[in-house]
């Protein structure tokens, strides 16, 4: 008997079926499906660890004290009536736009230094002055804390050395807050060195000489050449650091904890206090959110800005 | 506009290297000064040390009948055009243009008359309100030189402003800087290593070599009477040929005797000139252009040769042919319309006027 050969060969597929395998192929070769999945352990992180928390807190800050009912701007509306809260939303931009400026100005002046420093002796000064920033702020802290401190304060020695009464760094409502800037500025100025000094270094030094040959003074050159050519850099790390400033925490608890009542309280002190040691977690969730909308406004207009300017110039 | 002077300039660097060993140079008011030279030669030292971006280890710069030693970039009355333009890339064309007269806190109406009136020289207008990113190379170029133009400064300076530009564009360009000297006759200074640069655009051509000055002169002298072995070598393209050669005696004339055995005649009226050099080792120097095919020679003091060429290269309007000698590599410029091959002796006619004789101990063309 002659074999069966429709066993032997396998029967043509279907056109359909060849058609919807070849376009499932397409598919999977196209650039785009192939950047997607590459991205997609990025985006399950991200969404994991930044967005699932983000929409959980907002979510949060939208329930009642037990967690038990929906109660939509509630908590958002108490805050806003509460006396302690509105001096924190001062105290918390006073602390932040002040503290970010002054570690711009600093770190700018830091990296204009260390600019002109030889190469040689650059490195071991860059070194040095980053040491602020790669210590542990909560360490650190302890360590101004002890320096400010009332009775044994190294820093009021100083003063008193040259003539001048001591100071209440603590312990007064105005010194307490600068003292926190101080601290925040200490510990945050070698960032803003660090990236203005590498937006130094890519500025061509013929710009600079063009400009001199063209009528500039150093000023001038500063204003006219400096200050725009590190435009993008300054947006970026301020707005970072806007951000971050708002957010902390660490230097307020070990420095002053909030204190003197409750006159040093920034947003991220408070919202641990309301939410942690309270035990109102719905309302420490509406505090921290509480700058999130207006610092998401920022960010978007200075990112904007940012793309412009570098499509413009690079 | 002014006349510049450089007495006794060194430039010395940490170390004791000197990049630029005690040059005088006077360039006249309204002249056209071209720095030619190979990298290292010291021109751009130079030309940074007329505009005060460099400090100077020794001698003088006077700008105008004023000493600038001591004068920093801005109160110096020049202008530069860089090599890579230098553009402020934060700044429009016309804020790029009107930098300079900003600064010096000139009227608006002023400045906008400057920046249109060089816009208009150098045919920028529309590209006034354009950002340096969104321009092309040879368009940048413009704005670079539109920014010195609007300046009317002592003096431009041009440090090898046309490196950046493809070939085609460079010949552009340099036909437009000749233009825009013609009409704004402020004296310059422009340094290249592109030794057809400094021919075509200079009123005068200073060659330098390690630091000093080898040459000044105008270009057609350089070019017929180069005063050393570098730059009869540096100027003319092809290069000049160096031929190691003996100067012989014959009857009352001179013979050059060519490594391969051929003798060439010296011409009667160059002979009590290289007569001091019978018997010696010298180095004879033709242009390719005076190593030409026998067709159409019908000039006095030609002398005939024979050489294999190793390459023939057509090049359309004449044809090049390379040919190695013991000890030189040899290239002779022939009417397009010869038949020559690699490997088939080839009769050539040297025009022993246009000879070069070069003493072999001192550098210098006898």
């Amino acid at each position: 008997m002659a074999p069966d050969s429709s066993a032997a060969v396998p029967a043509p597929r279907p056109a359909a079926a060849r058609a919807e395998s070849s376009a499932m192929k397409r598919f999977a070769r196209r650039r785009s499906t192939i950047a997607f999945l590459m991205t997609l352990p990025l985006i399950l992180v991200i969404g994991g660890l930044v967005a699932w928390p983000a929409g959980y807190a907002i979510y949060l800050s939208m329930l009642n004290r037990r967690q038990t009912a929906f109660i939509g701007l509630e908590n958002f509306d108490i805050l806003l009536e509460n006396e302690t809260f509105q001096s924190v939303i001062w105290q918390s931009c006073f602390f932040a736009i002040t503290a970010v400026l002054l570690k711009a100005l600093v770190g700018f002046w830091l990296a204009h230094m260390l600019h002109h420093v030889p190469a040689r002796g650059q490195k071991m000064w860059r070194g040095m002055l980053l040491v602020p920033w790669v210590i542990p702020p909560a360490l650190s802290t302890l360590g101004w804390w002890w320096m400010f401190d009332p009775s044994y304060s190294s820093i009021n020695y100083l003063i008193n050395a040259i003539g001048f009464p001591s100071v209440p760094w603590l312990g007064e409502p105005w010194w307490a807050r600068i003292s926190v800037i101080i601290v925040n500025v200490w510990y945050g100025a070698p960032f803003f060195m660090i990236m203005y000094l590498a937006a130094l270094k890519s500025v061509p030094d013929q710009l600079y000489e063009a400009a001199a040959i063209d009528g500039a003074t150093g000023w001038q050159g500063l204003r006219h050449i400096t200050l725009p050519m590190m435009q993008n850099i300054i947006s970026i790390t301020v707005l970072f650091s806007l951000i971050v400033t708002f957010a902390n925490y660490d230097i307020v608890r070990v420095l002053t904890n909030g204190g003197p009542r409750d006159l040093t309280q920034v947003f991220a002190s408070y919202a641990f206090q309301v939410g942690v040691l309270s035990g109102n977690i719905p309302r420490g969730a509406a505090v921290s959110l509480f700058m999130f909308p207006l610092l998401a406004i920022i960010a978007f207009f200075v990112l904007r800005g940012v793309n412009k300017r570098t499509k413009e110039m690079a | 506009m002014a006349q510049v002077s450089l007495r006794k300039i060194v430039k010395e660097y940490e170390g004791g290297v000197q990049a630029v060993k005690g040059i005088d140079l006077e360039i006249a008011d309204h002249e056209f000064v071209v720095l030619v030279g190979p990298s290292g030669c010291g021109k751009s030292t130079t030309l940074r040390m007329i505009a005060g971006l460099e400090e100077i280890s020794g001698g003088e710069i006077d700008i105008g009948g004023a000493v600038v030693n001591d004068v920093p970039p801005r109160d110096r009355d020049i202008a530069m055009v860089f090599q890579n333009y230098a553009l402020y890339p934060h700044m429009s064309v016309r804020e790029n243009m009107a930098f300079g007269l900003m600064l010096r806190k000139f009227p608006k109406a002023e400045i906008d008359r400057r920046v249109n009136e060089a816009a208009r020289i150098l045919d920028i207008g529309v590209l006034l309100d354009r950002k340096p990113k969104a321009l092309s190379g040879g368009q940048r170029q413009r704005v670079a030189m539109g920014r010195a133009i609007v300046r009317d400064p002592k003096v431009f300076l041009f440090d090898e402003p046309l490196s950046n530009l493809d070939a085609k564009l460079r010949v552009q360009m340099r036909t437009e800087i000749k233009k825009v000297h013609q009409t704004v006759r402020t004296t310059t200074i422009y340094v290249t290593h592109d030794q057809v640069e400094a021919m075509t655009l200079a009123d005068r051509v200073v060659v330098m070599n390690h630091g000093v000055i080898e040459q000044v002169g105008p270009p057609q002298e350089l070019y017929h009477h180069p005063r050393t072995r570098f730059v009869a070598g540096f100027i003319g393209s092809p290069a000049m040929n160096f031929i190691p050669a003996k100067v012989e005696a014959r009857g009352a004339g001179l013979v050059l005797l060519l490594p391969q055995g051929t003798e060439l005649a010296v011409p009667e009226h160059r002979v009590a000139r290289y007569q001091p050099y019978a018997g010696k080792s010298v180095t004879f120097g033709i242009r390719p252009e005076h190593l030409t095919d026998t067709q159409n020679v019908n000039k006095p003091h030609v002398a005939f040769l024979t050489l294999t060429p190793e390459v023939i290269e057509p090049m359309g309007m004449e044809t090049l042919a390379h040919i190695k000698l013991e000890g030189a590599e040899v290239c002779a410029r022939l009417d397009p319309l010869v038949e020559a091959a690699p490997g088939v002796p080839l009769p050539l006619a040297a025009d022993m006027n246009n000879m070069h004789l070069i003493d072999d101990a001192t550098g210098l063309v006898i």
